[in-house]
């Protein structure tokens, strides 16, 4: 049997290793950083079509990631999808007519609300509506459209 | 052996078995059997193998639960009392198991300590002694360092009764302790037992198919077969038993009540003819 | 006639099955309330933490870094092709994290540990020192089983921890040191995908159960063996399957909860 002091030792590291693996997890791979549901204060935004968002998508101005979409519902009476997302504390100036667009990063990638402030001086509080939004860009939609205008195009000549 | 039976004025009775019985699946292995272990004496419970004589102690130990009639021990019943009580009943009961059963972990020296500091907050100093005073009694104080699996068979009993004993119990139960030992083993086991029934005042009860050397050692014996008690009396009365059975098991005689052939059809049906 | 039998057959299967699941569910229960006497003793889990999880280390450190280090590859090639090798990291890491890490520890777990402590609850009982432990008025269930239980069931989610950590600086060390992504793509993008609650703590819930799981299967193999040779190494047998089964239906269904919304 081996002496005590050895095993005592053993399961010390066996205990360090397990927490450090943990620790690298919460701090390295994931962004603790980052606040979860709770923390930060939401906002929400309509939207004719919110494309392929989804929750956990992110909510970035001027490229900066400040939030994520918290939840997506639909408005029966609208007709309209709402949006809802937290944003960072620290990101407490948002402008009353800031613009929210859904845009895809690349031609193929995920899908993420940027926002655009406007030149109000009042600030969204904590609840606030986004109220100027425009919709995701439909790819088929767009190629749709294009096949239509070349087709009028082609019937006036 | 007959200086041990002179004195029978008042029979203390400690364990008391009324109507035991006890079934494995279909097959009944204990079907009605009244015993009376007296205190302070040698008794052997004795009987072919497989007639359920581990099973008894197993139900003297409150391990398993007989289907009907009760078992007490030092006037409680060890069936109906409730955990905590039957765990205060087994700490003053000793088993010594056929294999020894040493926690093949420890060494000698904390096998035997091992009830002591499960169930006293008692010094290490203290422990130490009292651990090395059991050893020294089975005469293995000097094996104390070494591993389970170090020992002989012989030795690995020693080391197994110096444990049963470690908490000083008030009787011991011995499983088969003969079984496979050499000659001189078996004598020192039997010193053994004698010794301490006679020097602690231990009740000890074994189960054993040795007729020899339990005759020369037991105070009482109880010849069982089939689940039942078939005589019972001292090691010289049944010698001279009228049954036909204890006859032939106490003088090792191959055919008898009990038959040389498992029941089978006839013989030459077997052979040359389908019945 | 032959459907009948299958029927019986499976009847009788599925009657067995239920028995053992209600046998195994009443000794979890005591193998529970033996735990608090475990916490005041902590001695007693010292050896079982040792065999349990600082024995386990090595496999489980070896496994993790080659899976990364495939997993770095094999993401990597593919990825390539379409000019997304920075995403390489949060591939690596959330399937890691939430499957691979929580999955293969316990299987690996159940093989290299879980195996042992059914043989050694099993041999114990086969020697009859499960037995005489009860006769010297010791309860073998709180001195024997609830102790490596514990063991287990602490040692299974750190070991899951480690697993992907290591398979994360696995990934690393081909993505960017082999291969040549960008090392700050690497976390930055990592860190962007993978979040602390949904991810992180999501998979430690899953290796949390997985342990239990695993653990309980394992001891209670040992401790319903048949006390021969033939039936401990049976149940030896039956606890690596039956927990690979566990596992990976528990699997299924964690993640169907979990991750099945998003």
């Amino acid at each position: 049997m081996m002496n005590v002091r050895a095993m005592e030792i053993g399961v010390g590291i066996f205990v360090a290793a397990g927490l450090a693996a943990l620790l690298m997890l919460a701090m390295r791979v994931s962004n603790v950083s980052d606040f979860s549901e709770g923390q930060g204060y939401t906002l929400t935004a309509r939207f004719d079509n919110i494309g392929g968002l989804k929750v956990r998508s992110p909510v970035r101005i001027g490229g900066v990631r400040i939030g994520r979409v918290t939840a997506i519902s639909y408005d029966e009476r609208a007709y309209q999808a709402v949006v809802t997302m937290a944003i960072q504390n620290k990101y407490d100036r948002l402008p009353t007519d800031t613009h929210a667009s859904i845009y895809t990063a690349g031609l193929l990638g995920e899908q993420y609300i940027g926002l655009e402030p406007g030149g109000a001086e009042k600030y969204l509080a904590n609840g606030g509506e986004i109220k100027q939004t425009q919709s995701a860009l439909v790819l088929e939609q767009l190629i749709g459209q294009f096949l239509f205008s070349k087709a009028s195009e082609g019937a006036k000549k | 052996m007959d200086n041990n039976t002179k004195n029978t004025g008042q029979v203390d009775t400690l364990v008391q078995m009324r109507g035991l019985r006890f079934a494995y699946g279909s097959r009944v292995i204990i079907d009605g059997m009244d015993i009376d272990i007296p205190r302070g004496k040698v008794t052997t419970i004795m009987g072919p193998s497989g007639t359920g004589k581990t099973t008894l102690l197993r139900l003297i130990g409150g391990q398993w639960r007989p289907q009907a009639g009760s078992v007490h021990v030092d006037g409680q019943n060890v069936h109906t009392v409730n955990r905590r009580e039957l765990y205060r009943l087994r700490k003053r009961m000793g088993m010594l198991f056929q294999s020894g059963a040493l926690f093949t972990h420890l060494s000698v020296f904390e096998n035997v300590a091992f009830p002591l500091r499960e169930h006293t907050r008692l010094p290490e100093q203290v422990i130490h002694h009292l651990v090395l005073m059991k050893l020294q009694a089975v005469g293995l104080r000097g094996a104390r360092d070494l591993m389970p699996t170090e020992l002989s068979g012989g030795m690995a009993r020693r080391v197994a009764l110096a444990r049963a004993i470690a908490l000083d119990p008030m009787m011991i139960m011995y499983d088969e302790p003969f079984t496979g030992q050499d000659p001189i083993t078996v004598g020192v086991i039997m010193q053994l037992i004698r010794l301490l029934n006679d020097s602690l005042g231990i009740t000890s009860i074994i189960v054993s198919h040795d007729v020899q050397e339990v005759s020369a050692i037991s105070d009482k014996i109880y010849m069982i077969s089939q689940g039942k008690v078939v005589g019972h009396g001292t090691p010289h009365d049944l010698g001279r038993s009228p049954s036909d059975w204890v006859r032939q098991f106490m003088n090792g005689l191959p055919d008898g009540p009990v038959p040389f052939q498992y029941p089978a059809p006839g013989y030459l049906d077997d052979l040359f003819g389908i019945a | 006639m032959i459907v009948v039998d299958w029927l019986q057959r499976l009847g009788r299967n599925a009657l067995f099955f239920l028995q053992r699941l209600g046998r195994a569910t009443v000794f979890l229960l005591q193998v529970l309330a033996g735990i608090p006497t475990i916490i005041m003793q902590p001695r007693l889990l010292l050896w079982e933490l040792y065999s349990v999880g600082v024995l386990s280390l090595a496999i489980i450190g070896i496994s993790g870094l080659a899976v990364g280090m495939v997993l770095g590859l094999q993401m990597y090639t593919t990825l390539v092709d379409f000019g997304a090798a920075q995403s390489l990291g949060p591939v690596v890491a959330l399937s890691l994290v939430r499957e691979l890490g929580p999955v293969l520890t316990a299987l690996l777990y159940s093989g290299r540990a879980g195996s042992a402590l059914t043989a050694e609850i099993g041999l114990m009982k086969a020697t009859d020192q499960l037995s005489v432990m009860e006769m010297m008025a010791v309860d073998p269930l709180c001195r024997v089983v609830a102790p490596r239980f514990l063991a287990g069931v602490v040692s299974v989610p750190l070991l899951a921890a480690i697993f992907s950590a290591v398979g994360i600086l696995g990934a690393y060390f081909v993505g960017v040191g082999l291969l040549g992504v960008d090392a700050g793509a690497f976390w930055s993008q990592m860190q962007a995908k993978v979040d602390l609650h949904a991810d992180v703590y999501n998979g430690l819930i899953k290796s949390a159960v997985f342990g239990l799981v695993a653990t309980w299967i394992a001891v209670f193999e040992g401790y319903d063996a048949v006390p021969t040779t033939e039936g401990v190494s049976r149940a030896t047998t039956r606890t690596v399957v039956h927990t690979a089964f566990a596992i990976l239906g528990l699997d299924f269904v964690l993640t169907a909860l979990m991750f099945g919304g998003i």
